[in-house]
Protein backbone atom coordinates (compact mmCIF):
# COMPACT_ATOMS: atom_id res chain seq x y z
CA UNK A 1 0.00 0.00 0.00
CA UNK A 2 2.69 2.52 0.71
CA UNK A 3 6.25 1.42 -0.21
CA UNK A 4 6.91 -0.61 -2.43
CA UNK A 5 10.33 -1.28 -0.87
CA UNK A 6 8.50 -3.56 1.61
CA UNK A 7 10.53 -6.00 3.94
CA UNK A 8 9.77 -9.80 3.11
CA UNK A 9 9.42 -10.37 7.07
CA UNK A 10 6.20 -8.26 6.91
CA UNK A 11 4.40 -10.30 5.28
CA UNK A 12 4.43 -13.46 7.23
CA UNK A 13 1.47 -14.18 9.54
CA UNK A 14 3.54 -13.70 12.63
CA UNK A 15 4.65 -10.34 11.97
CA UNK A 16 0.85 -9.75 11.43
CA UNK A 17 -0.32 -11.53 14.48
CA UNK A 18 2.36 -9.52 16.44
CA UNK A 19 1.25 -6.88 14.96
CA UNK A 20 -2.06 -6.90 16.06
CA UNK A 21 -1.45 -8.55 19.06
CA UNK A 22 0.55 -5.85 19.99
CA UNK A 23 -1.67 -3.25 19.48
CA UNK A 24 -4.33 -4.46 21.28
CA UNK A 25 -2.09 -4.32 24.36
CA UNK A 26 -1.42 -1.71 23.49
CA UNK A 27 -4.73 -0.48 23.61
CA UNK A 28 -5.98 -2.13 26.35
CA UNK A 29 -2.99 -1.07 28.54
CA UNK A 30 -4.18 2.57 27.55
CA UNK A 31 -7.88 2.55 28.31
CA UNK A 32 -6.68 0.84 32.05
CA UNK A 33 -4.17 3.87 32.48
CA UNK A 34 -7.10 6.52 31.71
CA UNK A 35 -9.48 4.63 33.59
CA UNK A 36 -7.49 4.94 36.69
CA UNK A 37 -6.19 8.45 35.82
CA UNK A 38 -9.45 9.48 35.70
CA UNK A 39 -11.56 7.50 37.87
CA UNK A 40 -11.70 8.93 41.33
CA UNK A 41 -12.48 12.56 39.67
CA UNK A 42 -15.49 11.24 37.71
CA UNK A 43 -17.08 9.89 40.96
CA UNK A 44 -16.29 13.19 42.31
CA UNK A 45 -17.74 15.21 39.72
CA UNK A 46 -20.91 12.40 39.60
CA UNK A 47 -21.17 13.13 43.39
CA UNK A 48 -21.20 17.25 42.65
CA UNK A 49 -24.08 16.74 40.06
CA UNK A 50 -25.99 15.12 42.30
CA UNK A 51 -25.54 17.45 45.23
CA UNK A 52 -26.19 20.31 42.71
CA UNK A 53 -29.51 18.66 42.00
CA UNK A 54 -30.42 17.57 45.31
CA UNK A 55 -29.57 21.36 46.63
CA UNK A 56 -32.17 22.59 43.80
CA UNK A 57 -34.80 20.56 45.17
CA UNK A 58 -33.72 20.82 49.41
CA UNK A 59 -33.46 24.63 50.16
CA UNK A 60 -30.42 24.42 52.87
CA UNK A 61 -32.26 25.73 55.83
CA UNK A 62 -34.19 22.11 56.05
CA UNK A 63 -31.63 20.17 57.01
CA UNK A 64 -27.69 20.38 58.61
CA UNK A 65 -26.71 17.28 57.72
CA UNK A 66 -24.68 15.46 54.49
CA UNK A 67 -27.47 15.36 52.09
CA UNK A 68 -25.01 12.35 50.79
CA UNK A 69 -24.68 10.48 53.48
CA UNK A 70 -26.98 7.70 54.40
CA UNK A 71 -29.38 7.42 51.66
CA UNK A 72 -32.57 5.18 52.54
CA UNK A 73 -32.35 2.54 50.36
CA UNK A 74 -35.72 1.54 49.56
CA UNK A 75 -38.34 -0.85 47.47
CA UNK A 76 -40.68 1.27 45.29
CA UNK A 77 -43.67 -0.01 44.14
CA UNK A 78 -42.65 -1.90 41.19
CA UNK A 79 -40.22 -3.81 43.83
CA UNK A 80 -37.37 -2.28 42.14
CA UNK A 81 -34.83 -0.47 44.90
CA UNK A 82 -35.12 3.20 45.30
CA UNK A 83 -32.30 5.21 47.12
CA UNK A 84 -33.88 8.30 48.86
CA UNK A 85 -31.65 11.34 49.95
CA UNK A 86 -32.41 12.46 53.81
CA UNK A 87 -31.74 16.21 54.97
CA UNK A 88 -31.94 15.97 58.86
CA UNK A 89 -32.23 18.68 61.10
CA UNK A 90 -31.01 17.08 64.76
CA UNK A 91 -31.91 13.86 64.67
CA UNK A 92 -35.22 14.81 62.87
CA UNK A 93 -36.01 14.05 59.17
CA UNK A 94 -36.76 17.22 57.72
CA UNK A 95 -36.79 16.74 53.82
CA UNK A 96 -36.47 14.16 51.63
CA UNK A 97 -35.27 13.81 48.11
CA UNK A 98 -35.82 10.96 45.50
CA UNK A 99 -35.72 10.05 41.50
CA UNK A 100 -39.16 9.84 40.23
CA UNK A 101 -39.88 8.33 36.67
CA UNK A 102 -42.13 9.70 34.08
CA UNK A 103 -43.15 7.91 30.61
CA UNK A 104 -42.98 10.58 28.14
CA UNK A 105 -43.45 11.67 24.62
CA UNK A 106 -39.91 10.12 24.09
CA UNK A 107 -39.24 7.40 26.51
CA UNK A 108 -38.44 8.09 30.23
CA UNK A 109 -38.52 11.94 31.94
CA UNK A 110 -36.06 11.45 35.06
CA UNK A 111 -36.99 13.66 37.81
CA UNK A 112 -35.71 14.66 40.92
CA UNK A 113 -38.76 15.34 43.28
CA UNK A 114 -37.91 16.91 46.90
CA UNK A 115 -40.89 16.97 49.44
CA UNK A 116 -40.67 17.99 53.57
CA UNK A 117 -41.71 16.01 56.39
CA UNK A 118 -45.58 17.17 55.93
CA UNK A 119 -45.69 15.49 52.13
CA UNK A 120 -45.17 19.16 50.30
CA UNK A 121 -43.37 19.22 47.07
CA UNK A 122 -40.33 21.19 47.87
CA UNK A 123 -39.02 21.30 44.07
CA UNK A 124 -38.86 19.84 41.50
CA UNK A 125 -36.55 19.22 38.35
CA UNK A 126 -35.28 17.53 35.28
CA UNK A 127 -32.80 15.44 35.72
CA UNK A 128 -32.80 13.99 32.17
CA UNK A 129 -35.30 13.57 29.03
CA UNK A 130 -35.49 13.13 25.44
CA UNK A 131 -38.59 14.97 24.78
CA UNK A 132 -39.07 17.39 21.80
CA UNK A 133 -36.57 20.31 21.32
CA UNK A 134 -38.66 23.41 21.42
CA UNK A 135 -41.95 21.95 22.80
CA UNK A 136 -41.89 19.57 25.34
CA UNK A 137 -38.60 20.39 26.59
CA UNK A 138 -39.98 23.60 28.72
CA UNK A 139 -39.97 21.07 31.86
CA UNK A 140 -36.83 22.33 32.00
CA UNK A 141 -36.42 25.07 34.73
CA UNK A 142 -33.62 26.53 31.82
CA UNK A 143 -36.40 26.90 29.37
CA UNK A 144 -39.29 28.29 32.06
CA UNK A 145 -41.00 28.30 35.03
CA UNK A 146 -43.31 25.76 34.50
CA UNK A 147 -41.48 23.01 37.24
CA UNK A 148 -41.90 25.51 39.73
CA UNK A 149 -45.98 25.13 39.78
CA UNK A 150 -45.51 22.44 41.77
CA UNK A 151 -43.97 24.15 44.69
CA UNK A 152 -45.94 23.67 48.02
CA UNK A 153 -48.25 21.51 46.66
CA UNK A 154 -49.29 18.33 48.70
CA UNK A 155 -51.92 15.60 48.11
CA UNK A 156 -53.61 17.37 51.00
CA UNK A 157 -54.21 20.87 49.60
CA UNK A 158 -53.74 19.89 46.18
CA UNK A 159 -56.96 17.30 45.11
CA UNK A 160 -56.43 14.03 42.87
CA UNK A 161 -58.69 15.77 39.97
CA UNK A 162 -56.44 18.73 40.34
CA UNK A 163 -53.75 16.90 39.72
CA UNK A 164 -53.76 16.76 35.87
CA UNK A 165 -52.81 18.84 32.93
CA UNK A 166 -55.82 21.76 32.29
CA UNK A 167 -56.80 19.47 29.44
CA UNK A 168 -57.93 16.91 31.63
CA UNK A 169 -59.41 19.01 33.88
CA UNK A 170 -56.90 19.57 36.29
CA UNK A 171 -54.89 22.37 37.47
CA UNK A 172 -51.17 22.31 35.48
CA UNK A 173 -50.80 24.61 32.30
CA UNK A 174 -49.85 22.11 29.30
CA UNK A 175 -47.62 23.37 26.54
CA UNK A 176 -49.34 24.06 23.27
CA UNK A 177 -48.37 21.19 20.93
CA UNK A 178 -46.96 19.09 23.55
CA UNK A 179 -49.27 17.31 26.06
CA UNK A 180 -48.00 14.44 26.96
CA UNK A 181 -44.84 15.69 28.49
CA UNK A 182 -46.53 17.61 31.09
CA UNK A 183 -49.03 14.81 31.79
CA UNK A 184 -46.37 12.29 32.59
CA UNK A 185 -44.56 14.70 34.56
CA UNK A 186 -48.03 15.74 36.59
CA UNK A 187 -48.58 11.90 36.95
CA UNK A 188 -45.01 11.05 38.14
CA UNK A 189 -45.04 13.51 41.28
CA UNK A 190 -48.00 12.25 41.96
CA UNK A 191 -47.77 9.15 42.45
CA UNK A 192 -44.14 10.26 44.00
CA UNK A 193 -46.60 12.12 46.61
CA UNK A 194 -48.73 8.62 46.75
CA UNK A 195 -45.78 6.69 47.58
CA UNK A 196 -44.78 9.32 50.27
CA UNK A 197 -47.73 8.84 52.06
CA UNK A 198 -47.53 5.39 51.99
CA UNK A 199 -44.19 4.76 53.50
CA UNK A 200 -44.15 7.93 55.37
CA UNK A 201 -43.66 5.98 58.71
CA UNK A 202 -40.39 4.04 57.12
CA UNK A 203 -39.10 7.17 54.82
CA UNK A 204 -39.14 9.79 58.12
CA UNK A 205 -37.29 7.29 60.11
CA UNK A 206 -34.03 8.93 61.62
CA UNK A 207 -31.57 6.72 60.54
CA UNK A 208 -29.44 5.05 63.22
CA UNK A 209 -25.88 6.75 63.85
CA UNK A 210 -22.81 4.94 64.09
CA UNK A 211 -24.00 1.76 61.91
CA UNK A 212 -23.46 0.46 58.56
CA UNK A 213 -26.18 -0.82 57.46
CA UNK A 214 -28.80 1.78 56.40
CA UNK A 215 -30.98 -0.29 54.42
CA UNK A 216 -34.10 -0.26 56.46
CA UNK A 217 -36.40 -3.17 55.84
CA UNK A 218 -39.97 -3.13 56.13
CA UNK A 219 -40.10 -5.24 59.24
CA UNK A 220 -38.00 -3.94 61.56
CA UNK A 221 -39.31 -0.64 61.37
CA UNK A 222 -38.05 1.30 64.52
CA UNK A 223 -40.15 2.91 66.73
CA UNK A 224 -40.94 6.47 65.92
CA UNK A 225 -39.55 8.76 68.09
CA UNK A 226 -39.76 12.28 66.05
CA UNK A 227 -42.77 14.04 66.24
CA UNK A 228 -43.83 16.16 62.99
CA UNK A 229 -44.64 19.39 64.06
CA UNK B 1 4.14 22.81 0.28
CA UNK B 2 2.09 25.72 0.36
CA UNK B 3 0.62 24.74 -2.84
CA UNK B 4 0.11 21.00 -0.56
CA UNK B 5 -1.96 22.61 2.18
CA UNK B 6 -3.85 25.09 -0.30
CA UNK B 7 -5.17 21.67 -1.68
CA UNK B 8 -5.50 20.05 1.63
CA UNK B 9 -7.67 23.43 3.02
CA UNK B 10 -9.83 23.47 -0.28
CA UNK B 11 -10.72 19.58 -0.15
CA UNK B 12 -11.46 19.95 3.00
CA UNK B 13 -13.53 22.45 3.27
CA UNK B 14 -15.15 22.42 -0.03
CA UNK B 15 -14.32 20.20 -2.52
CA UNK B 16 -13.86 16.88 -0.46
CA UNK B 17 -16.14 18.10 2.33
CA UNK B 18 -16.71 15.32 4.72
CA UNK B 19 -20.81 15.85 4.62
CA UNK B 20 -21.47 17.69 1.16
CA UNK B 21 -18.94 15.83 -1.39
CA UNK B 22 -17.86 12.08 0.43
CA UNK B 23 -21.84 11.91 2.45
CA UNK B 24 -19.88 10.08 4.63
CA UNK B 25 -20.95 10.46 8.87
CA UNK B 26 -24.47 10.80 8.37
CA UNK B 27 -25.43 9.26 11.36
CA UNK B 28 -23.85 11.28 14.19
CA UNK B 29 -24.87 13.81 11.91
CA UNK B 30 -28.47 13.59 11.72
CA UNK B 31 -28.91 13.12 15.35
CA UNK B 32 -27.17 15.92 16.59
CA UNK B 33 -28.19 18.74 14.36
CA UNK B 34 -31.39 19.88 15.62
CA UNK B 35 -29.62 23.42 16.53
CA UNK B 36 -26.57 25.03 15.40
CA UNK B 37 -25.12 24.69 18.75
CA UNK B 38 -25.47 20.99 18.98
CA UNK B 39 -23.83 20.89 15.35
CA UNK B 40 -21.32 23.24 16.36
CA UNK B 41 -20.35 21.11 19.61
CA UNK B 42 -20.10 17.53 17.71
CA UNK B 43 -18.10 19.37 15.15
CA UNK B 44 -15.56 20.30 17.62
CA UNK B 45 -15.66 16.78 19.42
CA UNK B 46 -14.85 15.18 15.85
CA UNK B 47 -12.23 17.77 14.53
CA UNK B 48 -9.89 17.03 17.57
CA UNK B 49 -10.00 13.06 16.79
CA UNK B 50 -9.79 13.70 13.57
CA UNK B 51 -6.35 15.42 14.43
CA UNK B 52 -5.49 12.90 16.64
CA UNK B 53 -6.16 10.39 14.51
CA UNK B 54 -4.21 11.84 11.76
CA UNK B 55 -1.21 11.97 14.26
CA UNK B 56 -1.16 8.57 15.35
CA UNK B 57 -2.20 6.88 12.17
CA UNK B 58 0.71 8.82 10.19
CA UNK B 59 3.00 8.30 12.94
CA UNK B 60 2.88 4.42 12.66
CA UNK B 61 2.05 4.17 8.97
CA UNK B 62 5.65 2.38 8.69
CA UNK B 63 4.90 -0.27 10.70
CA UNK B 64 1.19 -1.45 9.77
CA UNK B 65 0.91 -3.31 6.92
CA UNK B 66 -1.78 -3.27 4.67
CA UNK B 67 -3.40 -6.62 5.77
CA UNK B 68 -3.96 -5.73 8.96
CA UNK B 69 -4.69 -2.07 8.93
CA UNK B 70 -8.13 -1.70 9.32
CA UNK B 71 -8.48 -3.58 12.40
CA UNK B 72 -5.26 -1.49 13.99
CA UNK B 73 -7.28 2.45 12.61
CA UNK B 74 -10.46 1.00 14.38
CA UNK B 75 -8.59 0.24 17.42
CA UNK B 76 -6.60 3.31 17.49
CA UNK B 77 -9.37 5.24 17.01
CA UNK B 78 -11.60 3.79 19.16
CA UNK B 79 -8.82 4.32 21.97
CA UNK B 80 -8.68 8.05 21.00
CA UNK B 81 -12.20 8.46 21.53
CA UNK B 82 -12.61 6.52 25.14
CA UNK B 83 -9.38 8.55 26.06
CA UNK B 84 -11.21 11.34 25.09
CA UNK B 85 -14.56 10.90 26.90
CA UNK B 86 -13.17 10.16 30.05
CA UNK B 87 -10.73 13.12 30.15
CA UNK B 88 -12.98 15.62 29.14
CA UNK B 89 -15.77 13.90 32.33
CA UNK B 90 -12.92 14.01 34.51
CA UNK B 91 -11.46 17.83 33.69
CA UNK B 92 -13.38 19.52 31.66
CA UNK B 93 -16.88 18.44 33.01
CA UNK B 94 -19.35 21.21 32.51
CA UNK B 95 -18.68 21.03 28.83
CA UNK B 96 -18.62 17.28 28.95
CA UNK B 97 -21.97 17.36 30.31
CA UNK B 98 -23.20 19.22 26.61
CA UNK B 99 -21.03 17.17 24.18
CA UNK B 100 -20.84 14.44 26.35
CA UNK B 101 -23.90 12.60 24.45
CA UNK B 102 -21.84 12.90 21.37
CA UNK B 103 -18.58 11.38 21.62
CA UNK B 104 -19.50 8.17 21.66
CA UNK B 105 -20.90 8.69 18.12
CA UNK B 106 -17.79 9.85 16.71
CA UNK B 107 -16.58 6.38 16.73
CA UNK B 108 -19.47 5.06 13.99
CA UNK B 109 -18.02 8.28 12.20
CA UNK B 110 -16.56 6.43 9.46
CA UNK B 111 -15.48 9.80 8.39
CA UNK B 112 -12.42 9.31 10.87
CA UNK B 113 -11.80 5.27 9.22
CA UNK B 114 -11.99 7.34 5.80
CA UNK B 115 -9.68 10.29 6.63
CA UNK B 116 -7.28 7.35 8.14
CA UNK B 117 -7.37 4.90 5.19
CA UNK B 118 -6.93 7.12 2.45
CA UNK B 119 -4.86 10.27 3.55
CA UNK B 120 -2.90 9.48 6.79
CA UNK B 121 -1.68 5.97 6.18
CA UNK B 122 0.17 7.29 3.54
CA UNK B 123 1.12 11.04 4.10
CA UNK B 124 3.57 13.13 6.37
CA UNK B 125 2.56 13.84 9.61
CA UNK B 126 2.35 17.36 9.51
CA UNK B 127 0.10 16.95 6.71
CA UNK B 128 -2.00 14.59 7.95
CA UNK B 129 -3.20 16.37 10.96
CA UNK B 130 -3.93 19.33 9.01
CA UNK B 131 -5.78 17.19 6.95
CA UNK B 132 -7.50 16.13 9.88
CA UNK B 133 -8.01 19.61 10.91
CA UNK B 134 -9.51 20.94 7.50
CA UNK B 135 -11.51 17.95 7.49
CA UNK B 136 -13.01 18.70 10.98
CA UNK B 137 -13.26 22.20 10.38
CA UNK B 138 -15.75 21.36 6.90
CA UNK B 139 -17.81 18.67 8.86
CA UNK B 140 -18.37 21.36 11.65
CA UNK B 141 -19.07 24.08 9.20
CA UNK B 142 -21.85 21.33 7.49
CA UNK B 143 -23.05 20.36 10.78
CA UNK B 144 -23.57 24.29 11.92
CA UNK B 145 -24.84 24.94 8.45
CA UNK B 146 -27.73 22.00 9.10
CA UNK B 147 -28.37 22.97 12.75
CA UNK B 148 -28.90 26.34 11.64
CA UNK B 149 -31.18 25.84 8.89
CA UNK B 150 -33.46 23.44 10.77
CA UNK B 151 -33.52 25.23 14.19
CA UNK B 152 -34.75 28.63 12.45
CA UNK B 153 -37.26 26.54 10.07
CA UNK B 154 -38.17 24.08 13.12
CA UNK B 155 -37.99 26.65 16.38
CA UNK B 156 -37.32 30.18 15.07
CA UNK B 157 -33.80 30.77 16.87
CA UNK B 158 -30.82 30.43 15.97
CA UNK B 159 -28.13 29.42 18.47
CA UNK B 160 -30.01 28.59 21.10
CA UNK B 161 -28.12 27.61 24.61
CA UNK B 162 -24.91 28.31 22.97
CA UNK B 163 -23.77 29.33 26.38
CA UNK B 164 -23.64 26.08 27.89
CA UNK B 165 -21.10 24.75 25.23
CA UNK B 166 -18.73 27.92 24.87
CA UNK B 167 -19.24 29.90 28.15
CA UNK B 168 -21.24 33.28 28.91
CA UNK B 169 -19.96 35.34 26.53
CA UNK B 170 -21.63 33.60 24.02
CA UNK B 171 -25.01 34.83 25.14
CA UNK B 172 -24.82 37.03 22.59
CA UNK B 173 -24.79 35.03 19.18
CA UNK B 174 -28.12 32.91 21.13
CA UNK B 175 -30.68 34.39 18.64
CA UNK B 176 -34.79 34.71 18.55
CA UNK B 177 -34.94 35.02 14.94
CA UNK B 178 -38.71 34.67 14.83
CA UNK B 179 -41.28 35.68 18.37
CA UNK B 180 -43.98 33.79 19.08
CA UNK B 181 -43.25 31.07 16.43
CA UNK B 182 -45.09 28.43 16.92
CA UNK B 183 -42.65 25.68 15.77
CA UNK B 184 -42.72 23.18 12.64
CA UNK B 185 -41.60 19.98 14.33
CA UNK B 186 -41.05 18.15 11.49
CA UNK B 187 -38.06 19.88 10.70
CA UNK B 188 -36.61 19.12 14.34
CA UNK B 189 -37.59 15.39 13.92
CA UNK B 190 -35.04 13.04 11.96
CA UNK B 191 -37.10 13.33 8.99
CA UNK B 192 -36.56 17.23 8.55
CA UNK B 193 -32.79 16.56 8.81
CA UNK B 194 -32.87 13.92 5.83
CA UNK B 195 -34.93 16.68 3.81
CA UNK B 196 -32.41 19.88 4.58
CA UNK B 197 -29.96 17.94 4.10
CA UNK B 198 -31.43 17.05 0.78
CA UNK B 199 -31.86 20.62 -0.11
CA UNK B 200 -27.86 21.58 1.54
CA UNK B 201 -26.44 18.97 -1.00
CA UNK B 202 -28.46 20.07 -4.10
CA UNK B 203 -27.49 23.68 -3.44
CA UNK B 204 -24.07 22.51 -3.33
CA UNK B 205 -24.44 20.85 -6.60
CA UNK B 206 -25.84 23.68 -8.48
CA UNK B 207 -23.25 26.19 -6.99
CA UNK B 208 -20.43 23.88 -8.37
CA UNK B 209 -22.41 23.26 -11.97
CA UNK B 210 -22.36 27.73 -11.92
CA UNK B 211 -19.08 28.42 -10.84
CA UNK B 212 -17.49 25.34 -13.21
CA UNK B 213 -19.60 26.86 -16.50
CA UNK B 214 -18.14 30.31 -15.03
CA UNK B 215 -14.66 29.43 -15.39
CA UNK B 216 -15.32 27.47 -18.47
CA UNK B 217 -16.74 30.85 -19.97
CA UNK B 218 -14.19 33.07 -19.05
CA UNK B 219 -11.89 30.35 -20.35
CA UNK B 220 -13.55 30.94 -23.98
CA UNK B 221 -14.28 34.07 -23.89
CA UNK B 222 -15.20 34.06 -27.26
CA UNK B 223 -18.03 31.90 -26.73
CA UNK B 224 -19.17 33.11 -23.80
CA UNK B 225 -22.90 33.50 -24.61
CA UNK B 226 -22.67 29.80 -24.44
CA UNK B 227 -26.81 28.73 -23.48
CA UNK B 228 -27.06 27.17 -20.42
CA UNK B 229 -29.25 23.98 -20.08
CA UNK B 230 -32.01 24.69 -17.89
CA UNK B 231 -31.61 23.08 -14.22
Amino acid sequence: MTTPLEPTYRQGVGYQALLLGGFSTLATALLVAGNIATKSDIQERQREDLLRSLNQVIPAEYYDSDLLQQPLSIQDDQGDSLTVYRGLEGMQVNALAWEVVGQGYAGEIRLILGVNAKGEVLGVRVLSHAETPGLGDKIEIEKGNWILSFNDLSLKNTTTQQWHVKKDGGQFDQFSGATITPRAVVKAIHSGLTFFEAHKDELLNPPVINTKSVSLSKQASLPEETSHE
Amino acid sequence: MSNEYRRITKDGLWDNNIVFAQALGLCPLLAVTGTATNGLGMGMATTVVLVASGLFISLLRGIITPQVRIPVFVLIIAVLVTLVDMSMNAWIHDLHKVLGLFIPLIVTNCAILGRAESFASRNTVMNSMFDGLMMGVGFTFALVLLGAVREILGSGTLFANAAQLLGGWAKIIELTLIDDYRGFLLIILPPGGFLVLGFLHASKRLLDRRLAERKQATADAQTSEMPLESS
